[in-house]
Order: C-alpha cells, then structure tokens, then sequence
C-alpha cells in the first residue's frame, strides 16, 4: 500500500528526515515511536502534504502514485488520512458543511456521485455512534470548543467517514484520559481492514495497548533505527529511549 | 394663517441652510493635517465638491436590471438626489408610515421637519455635512407614527448618472420614527453611467421612546466615484437602532456613522462589512455618544481587503459625565488577502463616568494557515478552502442583517467578488 523509499525532508534548509524507508501493507498497523524530535511528527505532516517542508529526496508511494509532488487535497483524494496531533478549530465553519464538502470532493476523485442530504446524514450518524459523539457535535463549528478529547475523536469520526486508504495518526493519545483512549482506539479498531494500511506515531507504548500494531519503528534523529514487533514497543516502555539513542550515536 | 406658518418655515431653513454654508466656508475641505481625517485623502473633490449634480432620467429598465431594485418591493428611487416619482414604488405602505420627497414636504407642510432636520447631523465639525444642509435639493423623509410598526423594509435607491463634468451629489435623508414604532430602511447607492462623481450623502435617524430603527446602508457606487455619507442617530428613552453598513464600491468611501444614546435604556448596533480591492480606499469613522445612563452598544466592523486596497477605522465613544452603567462593546476584525493591503485601526474611547464597562479589540490577520492545510488534508480544494475560511469570516455580521433578500444578494455578491476579482490578486 504505502512505500517510502529513501525519504529526506528538510524546514527552513535544516534537514529532520534523513532517508526514511518504510513499506507498509494493505491491512497492516504499523507504530512510529522516537523520543522528542526525532521526525515522526515530519514524517506524519510530510506524508499529508504540509508545505513548510520541503523533500530534498525520495518518494512516497501510494499503491505505486508518487505523493511526493502533490498538493494536500489530491493526496487525501488518493486516499490519505492525517488525524492532527493539534486539531484546528475553524470558528463559523460548521461540521456538517464542512464534512460534506470533504467527502463529496473525495467522492467525487472516486467517481461516485455526491451524497444527498438523507444519505450523507445517515451515513454520519452510523459514524458517529462508533466514536460516542453526540449529533449536537454536527451543528457546531469545525472542532471551536471541543475539549482535548473530543477533538481527537473528531479526527478519527472524519477518518471514518472519509474512509482512507492510508490513515496517519499522529499522536492521537496525547491528551487523552483513558477513557477517551479506549473510545479512540474502539473507532481505529474498527478501521483497521485488509484494504487499508494504518500508521500510528507515539511517544508512548500505552496506545499500543489498545491499538495492537502490526510492526513497531523506532525514529531517532530523522532515520529508522529498529524495527521489530509489539515487543519492541514494550521494551521502549521499560528502558526508554536513551539507550537507543546511545546505541546510535556509537 | 397657513401664509404665516409658511413664512416662518422658510425662516428657519434658510437660515439652517445660510449657516450650514457659513460652516462649510469656514471648515473647507479636510485636508491630512486634519485629524478626522489624516488617513483619508479628499483633497480631489476640492473643485466639485460645491457644486450639485443637474437632474437626469433612467429609463426603469435599466434600474430593474440591478440585483437589488426589486428586491424590496417598497422603494423610492433618487436620481441624482432627486425624487424620481414614476421609478419609484410607494403604494404599498403600511397606514401611518409616510415616504415623501424632502422637496415635497418643505414646501407643503415644512414644520414636520423643522424640529429634526438638522437635529443628529451636526454642522459644526462636519464639512461634507454642512455642505449637503447648504445644497440638497430633494431627498427622503420616512415618517412612522407613535405604535406602528412598518413591518415591511422600505428602499430608498439613490441612482448616481453623471454627467461630462465630475459634479457632486447631495442627497439627504430623514428618518422619524415616533414613540414604539417600529420602521426598516434599506439605502442603496449605485451608479448607472460611468464618469466622475461625488455621492456626498447624509441620513439623519430620529428614533423617539421606544422605536426600533433599523438601517442598512449598502454602497455599491461605481469604481469612479468618491462617496463621502453620514448616518447620524438621535435615540429618546428606550430607543433601539440597527446599523448595517455595507461597503462595496467607489474608489474612495468614507462613512461617519453614529449615535447620540440620549435617553435611559437607549440601545445602539452599529455592524459594518467591506470589501475593497485593487486601489480602493474604505474609511469607516464610527461614533456612540453615550449621553444617558443604563446604555448599551454593540459595534462590529468587519474587512476583506485584496489588492493594495486601504481601509480605515476609527471607533469612537464617549461616554459623557452620568451616563452610568453604559455597556460599550467594539471590535474590529479585518482579513487581508493581497499583499500590499493596508489597515489603520483606532479605537478612541473618552469617558467621563465611573461605573461604566467599555471594550474594544482589533485584530488584523490573513488567513490562518493551519486552517487552510487542516481542510485541505480533508481533500477541499485550495481555493475552495481559501473560500470556505473567507465566508466564516465575513458569514456572522452578514448573518446579522436581518432582511433575507439583501443578505442573499450580498452572499451572492460576495460569492462572485471571490470567484472573479479576489482569485489571483492574493500573491
């Protein structure tokens, strides 16, 4: 599904992602740990498109697409999800228009016709259930007011009702109580699909509790250092990340 | 007997007229040194200014053609400031509300007048007032009696023709809305002709106890014409007046827009909308002169700006010794699209009591960028992303103009204004 190959990026001439090479397939959930600044937050925006990064090298592969040259919105027209580690508020933007508008432009990339106004209510509310939003959340401005938690679930509702190919989270347990957590992790549990690849970029391991990854990546200093499974995400729990960033420098 | 009451009216305008000239003469027209008037250049109407456009006809056609003329189905149409009686459509109006020619009701029954006229505009500081008390010709008087309520918006259309030589329109305007009543005027300003022009209009609103005044002021004057307008309020004990000022056209516009909260419980909005692009210069000087106790004010003024357009606003309040309890609110929220635009923001706040609260805030922005990248990452469009954010900008004071037909054209209007002129000028 996802192919990076060889991925540097750099912001304001300074490079932060320094030959990145991740493959992940259809149907997998990958994990993206790393101490603080060590590019996986880059790594998320770069791959959604952010244009205050520049790529210097490589490429991004989507079902064999180059993203790497394309704007934001044909990316996620081609099927790629970033949930914000920072969702934005846009006051006098309400939810619906803004939804619709959305997923009748990614619809419309697909071929299909856009929905109607029934169905695309329909539709949403089945959505809406999975994450616990209340309906009331649809008749406010885009995220204006929701507290930490109900801007994150209101990532991963999008997330479902724009239905990704490749679906990024980034960061999306920050904030978050645990019972927020678990109502998240419920919502990309029930994304997780043979037909879509899912990548996770935390801090911490406690996520991976709920969302069970596929393959765990450790960023440090803009590369991948280790890769493994679940039980590297443990032993990050345990140790830190110091002795991995030790292990690099030497 | 009617011959004497003639002739004292006749006194009392010509000398409210000779004086008004008098205070004209000795102001002159500002110049930057001027601090009203420092950010707002008018020195290139010096040589017309005093003059008065000559009468002109407009085939209704024409007129029918804009967006707005039948919008509203009550309308008094002015060409050239004035009275055009066969374009205008006054049958319809509710018993007690009057729409007469200002000519018309001077020479037959001046002292309706005589007491407001001259009443909320004051000469004293204002040369383009003074100048319009010293030259109008005709005009409008809306008058509602005690307890009624008009129900049904009135349009006043003022019709700009001008002719081969720049020449200066003075058209005048006169509101009366008695005890409780209630009354919404709409004044749209529009030009049918290219050429030179000067709209130098006034418009004075007299809400007595209780009255609920609503006004909305669109300007949508050719690209060739300086607009200079005052709205002046005058409100009694409990009097409510709504001001939407809208702010489209003309190459340099300036708006003196306020009121006097004169009586208890008197409550004034004044909301604002521009938006200018290319050279256009807006200027929008408000005031609320709170002179009584337990007044509020709500002021909001909002901006688009592309091009190398200007815009200037400066609130004024006073709040004068007594006027305990006032509750002033201001702000003003611009959003620049074109790299070269320019915003100069000034609250000016004088207050002479103690138990008041007045809050003011500006800001003056682009477009957020985070905003832009989170709908885009959502697969809207650049463009109709930018649009989206441009509309939830500008979306909460339309929202408040509380006629649907003008607000629709205005949505409409500014729908097209992004399409067309906007794409492409921001960098």
């Amino acid at each position: 599904m996802l192919k990076i190959e060889n991925l540097h990026a750099t912001v304001n001439g300074k490079e932060i992602l320094k030959g990145i090479d991740l493959t992940v397939n259809a149907g997998e959930v990958h994990a993206i740990m790393g101490p603080n600044g060590s590019g996986k937050s880059t790594l998320a925006q770069v791959l959604a498109g952010r244009e205050t990064y520049t790529i210097t090298e490589g490429r991004i592969l989507l079902e064999g697409k180059d993203l790497s040259g394309m704007q934001p919105e044909d990316r996620a027209r081609e099927g790629v999800f970033l949930a914000f580690q920072y969702p934005v508020e846009i006051p006098g933007v309400g939810n619906v228009y803004f939804l619709k508008a959305a997923l009748n432009a990614i619809r419309k990339h697909r071929g299909l016709d856009d929905l109607d106004a029934i169905d695309f209510l329909a539709y949403v509310r089945e959505k809406m259930k999975v994450v616990e939003m209340d309906e009331s959340f649809l008749n406010r401005s885009v995220n204006e007011g929701f507290s930490g938690g109900e801007k994150k679930r209101n990532e991963i509702f999008q997330m479902m009702v724009l239905d990704p190919k490749l679906a990024i989270l980034d960061e999306t347990d920050s904030g978050l109580d645990i019972d927020a957590l678990k109502v998240v992790a419920r919502g990309v549990n029930a994304m997780r699909s043979p037909k879509r690849a899912i990548i996770v970029v935390t801090h911490y391991q406690r996520l991976l509790d709920s969302i069970v990854p596929d393959h765990v990546h450790v960023l440090a200093d803009g590369r991948i250092v280790r890769s493994g499974d679940r039980s590297l995400a443990l032993e990050l729990e345990k140790k830190g990340y110091a002795w991995i960033e030790e292990e690099v420098a030497r | 007997m009617s011959r004497t009451a003639s002739v004292e009216a006749t006194d009392w305008l010509s000398r409210l007229r000779t004086e008004a000239r008098a205070r004209f003469d000795a102001l002159g027209i500002p110049n930057p040194a001027d601090e009203n008037w420092r950010q707002t250049n008018v020195q290139a109407v010096a040589p017309f200014a005093a003059t008065v456009a000559g009468p002109a006809s407009v085939p209704a056609a024409a007129l029918n053609a804009l967006p707005l003329a039948l919008a509203i189905p009550c309308r008094a149409v002015l060409v050239n400031g004035r009275f055009d009686e066969t374009l205008s459509s006054l049958s319809g109006l509710p018993r007690g509300v009057r729409v007469t020619s200002l000519k018309t009701e001077l020479a037959e029954s001046p002292e309706r007048s005589e007491t407001h006229l001259g009443r909320a505009a004051s000469v004293e500081n204002a040369p383009f007032v003074a100048l319009n008390t010293a030259l109008f010709v005709d005009g409008i008087v809306v008058t509602v009696d005690a307890g009624v309520d008009a129900a049904v918006p009135l349009h006043i259309i003022h019709v700009a023709l001008p002719g081969a030589a720049a020449a200066a329109i003075h058209a005048r305007t006169l509101v009366i809305a008695n005890d409780a009543s209630q009354v919404t005027v709409v004044e749209t300003f529009v030009a049918l002709s290219t050429g030179k022009y000067m709209t130098n209009a006034v418009t004075e609103i007299i809400a007595e106890a209780d009255a609920r005044v609503t006004h909305i002021k669109i300007q949508a004057e050719s690209l060739e014409a300086w607009h200079v307008a005052t709205v002046a309020g005058h409100q009694a004990r409990g009097a409510q007046i709504f001001s939407h000022n809208v702010s489209l056209g003309a190459a340099l516009a300036r708006n003196d827009i306020g009121s006097r909260l004169d009586g208890p419980g008197a409550a004034c909005h004044l909301y604002g909308f521009y938006l200018v692009d290319g050279q256009q210069h807006v200027d929008n000087h408000t005031w609320l002169d709170h002179a009584s106790p337990d007044c509020p004010s709500w002021e909001m003024y909002k901006g688009l700006l592309a091009g190398r357009s200007r815009a200037v606003f400066n609130g004024r309040i006073v709040v004068r010794e007594g006027a305990q309890k006032t509750d002033a609110k201001q702000s003003n929220k611009n959003l620049i699209l074109g790299d070269e635009a320019t915003v100069f923001t000034r609250p000016q706040l004088v207050i002479h009591a103690n138990d008041v609260k007045c809050t003011h805030g500006a800001t003056i922005g682009r477009l957020d960028e985070e905003s832009l990248f989170y709908l885009r990452t959502r697969g809207i469009g650049k463009d109709a992303a930018r649009n989206v954010l441009i509309r939830a900008f500008a979306d909460d004071v339309i929202d408040k103009i509380p006629v649907v037909a003008v607000r629709e054209i205005l949505v409409d209007t500014l729908h097209r204004r992004l399409e067309r002129d906007f794409r492409g000028i921001e960098a």
